[in-house]
């Protein structure tokens, strides 16, 4: 940076200054460390009588040098150009970007949790399984199914160990069926999860109401097929009330019905899956259950299951024994097996079961209506100014699409980054893929009428600026920390990390 | 109605009638009407609650009081894929703030700057580290880091079938592949060890064949033995097979030659060591690096360097043709949320320590286990290394009287010697695995030097009145 633009940019405010922070590499000065380590105390040996030369690595000449404070000041500068729940309302549809209690954060951090090794023995570790035991325990309660698996990382390994379980199922039956029914509307990784299990995707068409339709289920719905896999409510906010009826088709041709649980929130202590009918079943406790998202993880993907797939849970699962003692069972011959290391994101299940307890049962029901309640809110707020594609019942999303806007030129891209400009985090956009220019909003319970009231008039402003004014959004955002990133250039010149200048030649 | 708000929720009682109103409804009820009362709950379910911020901490308070945790109430030296390390305070510190705890995947990269610029960051480092030029941006935890990296090289080698294990590999990484590839038409050949506890060379090349997709070895093993990567690699790539590198310390990475120095095309496992605690085995910090011309087979996601309108330096996430996203059934794979937050913390860890700070770590952990390998040596303490192969910070120990006794003699004097490995390794019966970090000061080692002499000294005396 030249000398005379530092002095131009220190005469703005501090925050458009930090604008220009660079990397942490760039910021390396010889010398410096971040780190006071303590003695070896123990008598050294020569590095090469311990290890062979071949085998050590030289000095780590690329790793920066950097002070505490450095250290400290540069993440908080660069933590100033994200924008968070905490600053404002994120309504990412599907995402459930809700409030993140801070006492979570607080519970999670315990010595007796944080520094309790995974292959300590059971009798020392009563208090992790017993929490452990409980979290199943309430999980199994909203959700109306027998057993609850906490080992998935993820809502997608999740859906992952649960088509296994299927699949095993049907193995102990002598089944070969290897079809998996997945409707257009649903996630990614739903299909993906599938194909990494061993089974071929056929997919459903929606129909116009934006559900399943039965006869096309009932004609799909062969001796073949494993199982529908089933986003309940589906992607569009929408409940599919046929659900007892789904169920019975699928059940009739001996298939398992899956239940994407990561629109939970739209009816956690409302509604069961249990008495849906479902018969496995991944909920996200970063979802429902406000475990932070943190920048896209970790989250964690319990997966429930009904009496049929039980034998097949994977290992270990926490039993209680006749004493009252809780203990790892590893002893499931039928099991799937593991499909991670150790008991699973044991930090976030102390997180999922703090916010369960600081709400309970009734407050849960309450999270579903008020979450359900401020989507429909938003939904009348916008609907005279924003096409929406499917006019059923919204539970706790909604999803617009960009058609009227496109008339000028305008698309969803820029009706999310102008919203930017108004101080929002943009919905989710271009999903579900059945909705041409996708809007996806999600408010989330955590969200106030005033600040609902502000997105509305947000869009509605913006609706007007693409009637009056299309060049203006196709330029946004214009006031955060970047302005629109070239991502054509990122996937054609693929730059994937720093490097050390090249040395001056000379 | 006030006595029903509630904290979480700001919506309610003042605003509802007037929200209905908006909405042509009169009750909350008629919100669900879609949702067939049969699926309904009767009554609210039966769950404790709402507690208070007070009542939730009295409660967690007495289950994290019914742990025995090092530090605390014992002295631990257990390790197996999950190292107790110190964590600066400036770590936590910048996780939480709110900022980066509770912002979404950076797929509007306007507003994601901070976690794009530190993910970018976190790449530049686990690069630096393994030595491979193209890391992605997290997996979960190192056992399926290590599954999709057999998934990834089976995709490279589309026709072969074959994947070569080492028995040395963490026994859990290998149940996790297991799993992974049950329904899927692989040929899993695993191969034992040496005298020096390093994978058996012999073997390894007696199975490695046209038809092998991808070789697997992790180094330091499960053992704690330094096997070094030249040679599985080497034996991979005479038969055009992918050559994988499994770490499970990573902290191993500041001192021994890196897996891309070493040959290998795949480095994967786990980095917990940098910053997170051992927390009960999760959440954790998978991580992956390959070779360049491999990088669109890699899953995960990837954040790159771009320009905005304006032409300043910023980052997006990129390659996301690979993703179930945008690609679904044909993705590399079903990843979706990762492990962001703790890759920040590794970053912060890593940046924190630095070029020399790093490196004098993996030292101490390198000397201070020397030197309890060589206390254990140099007297009878009724243990002794069970291989000769050279080690990090871990090392696998022969008991001469049953390890379960052993193991929970030492447990009732408040340590925890090791991991016992006749459950995963009939043949190990009668050997646990030790590990040795900076959080075990030398006065740690002497205490477990003295209980091993004790009890040698003890098992002496019943002999002899015997």
């Amino acid at each position: 940076m030249s000398e005379e633009r530092k002095v131009e940019s220190r005469k703005l405010h501090p925050e458009v200054y930090w604008r220009d922070e660079g990397l942490l590499f760039d910021g390396s000065r010889s010398g410096r460390i971040g780190v006071q380590l303590p003695p070896v105390g123990v008598e050294e040996v020569e590095l090469d009588q311990l290890l062979p030369a071949e085998e050590l690595r030289g000095d780590l000449e690329e790793m920066p040098e950097l002070s505490e404070s450095d250290v400290i000041r540069h993440f908080s500068r660069i933590s100033r150009k994200n924008y968070a729940l905490d600053i404002g309302l994120y309504p990412l549809g599907s995402c459930t970007m809700k409030y993140n209690p801070r006492i979570n954060e607080e519970t999670a951090r315990y010595t007796g949790f944080a520094a309790s090794h995974p292959l300590q023995p059971d009798s020392t570790v009563q208090g992790n399984l017993e929490l452990l035991w409980e979290l199943e325990g309430v999980l199994k309660t909203l959700t109306g199914m027998p057993r609850v698996s906490l080992q998935p990382a993820a809502g997608a390994q999740g859906e992952f160990a649960g088509m296994l379980m299927a699949r095993a199922a049907l193995d102990a039956r002598g089944e070969q069926r290897r079809t998996v029914l997945i409707p257009d509307s649903a996630h990614g990784t739903n299909p993906a999860s599938a194909h990494f299990a061993g089974y071929q995707v056929q997919e459903l068409l929606s129909n116009e109401r934006g559900t399943l339709d039965l006869e096309d289920l009932e004609r799909a719905m062969t001796d073949e097929v494993a199982a529908l896999m089933l986003t309940v409510p589906n992607t569009l906010g929408v409940f599919e009330d046929q659900i007892l009826e789904i169920s019975r088709i699928v059940h009739s041709k001996g298939g398992f019905l899956y239940c994407d649980g990561a629109n939970f929130n739209a009816f956690v202590g409302k509604a069961l899956p249990g008495k849906m009918g479902v018969d496995v079943l991944h909920l996200n406790l970063h979802k429902t259950f406000t475990t932070p998202h943190g920048g896209g993880g970790p989250g964690a993907g319990p997966v429930a299951v009904g009496d049929e797939l039980v034998p097949f849970l994977p290992a270990p699962t926490v039993e209680r024994g006749a004493d009252g003692s809780f203990y790892l069972d590893y002893d499931r011959p039928r099991s799937v097996g593991r499909v991670r290391s150790f008991n699973g994101q044991f930090g976030m299940m102390i997180r999922a079961l703090t916010y369960i307890l600081s709400m309970g049962g009734e407050g849960l029901a309450r999270v579903a209506e008020m979450a359900v309640l401020n989507a429909n809110y938003v939904r009348q707020g916008l609907e005279e100014d924003y096409h929406l594609p499917y006019s059923s019942p919204t539970l706790h999303e909604v999803v617009f699409s960009d058609k009227w806007q496109a008339r000028h030129g305008v698309s969803t891209l820029d009706i999310a980054k102008r919203l930017m400009d108004y101080g929002f985090h943009p919905p989710t956009t271009y999903f579900p893929l059945i909705v041409s220019g996708a809007l996806m909003i999600e408010p989330t319970e955590t969200t106030g009428k005033e600040e609902l009231d502000h997105l509305i008039a947000a869009m509605r402003a913006i609706a007007e600026e693409a009637r009056t004014d299309p060049d203006l959004l196709k330029g946004a955002p214009y006031s955060t920390p970047v302005r629109r990133c070239d991502e054509v250039r990122a996937v054609k010149k693929p730059v994937l990390r720093w490097y050390p200048p090249e040395p001056e030649a000379g | 109605m006030a006595d029903s708000a509630h904290r979480y929720i700001p919506v309610g009682y003042s605003d509802l009638d007037e929200m209905l109103r908006a909405i042509g409804l009169s009750t909350v009820e008629e919100l669900f009407a879609s949702v067939p009362k049969a699926v309904c709950f009767e009554a609210p379910p039966a769950i404790e609650g709402p507690l208070s911020d007070q009542e939730l901490r009295r409660y967690f308070q007495k289950l994290e009081g019914n742990n025995q945790v090092a530090g605390r109430d014992l002295i631990s030296f257990l390790g197996g894929g999950a190292y107790r390390h110190d964590s600066p305070a400036a770590v936590d510190y910048l996780i939480q703030r709110g900022e980066f705890l509770t912002v979404y995947t950076p797929y509007q990269p306007e507003v994601s700057q901070g976690t794009l610029q530190a993910i970018f960051e976190f790449q530049t480092f686990i690069s630096m580290l393994t030595g491979l030029p193209v890391a992605n941006a997290s997996m979960y935890e190192g056992a399926s880091a290590f599954a999709e990296a057999v998934l990834m090289a089976a995709r490279i080698k589309k026709k072969r079938r074959k994947v070569v294990v080492s028995r040395a590999i963490h026994p859990e990484y290998r149940a996790t592949l297991a799993t992974y590839v049950r329904n899927l038409d692989f040929e899993i050949v695993e191969v034992g060890w040496d005298g020096s506890g390093r994978t058996d060379g012999a073997a390894l090349e007696a199975v490695i064949d046209d038809q092998t997709a991808c070789v697997a070895i992790q180094s330091p093993n499960y053992f704690g033995v330094v096997e070094g990567w030249q040679r599985a690699s080497d034996l991979a790539h005479a038969q055009g097979a992918v050559s994988i590198g499994v770490v499970t310390e990573a902290l191993s990475m500041a001192l021994l030659a890196s897996p891309g120095a070493g040959g290998c095309d795949i480095a994967c496992g786990e980095a917990q060591s940098f910053g997170l605690p051992v927390s009960y085995g999760g959440p954790y910090l998978g991580f992956m690096a390959v070779r360049d011309r491999f990088k669109r087979s890699m899953p995960g996601r990837l954040a790159g360097e771009t320009v905005d309108s304006e032409g300043r330096r910023v980052w997006v996430l990129t390659l996301s043709t690979r993703e179930q996203h945008i690609r679904r059934e044909k993705s590399t794979s079903n990843i979706c949320t990762n492990q962001a937050l703790c890759a920040l913390a590794a970053t912060i860890y890593l940046s924190l320590h630095g070029r020399h700070g790093l490196r004098r770590l993996a030292e101490m952990n390198l000397q201070r286990a020397a030197h309890l390998r060589r206390r254990l040596t140099a007297a009878d303490h009724g243990v002794s290394p069970r291989f000769d192969g050279p080690g990090f910070n871990e090392m696998v120990l022969r008991s001469s009287t049953p390890v379960p006794g052993l193991l929970g003699a030492l447990e009732q004097e408040g340590i925890l010697a090791g991991v016992a490995l006749g459950k995963d390794y009939p043949e190990l019966e009668d050997c646990f695995l030790t590990a040795v970090t900076e959080c075990n000061p030398p006065s740690e080692l002497a205490q477990l030097e003295e209980a091993l002499l004790r009890r040698t000294r003890q098992a002496e005396t019943v002999g002899e009145t015997a």
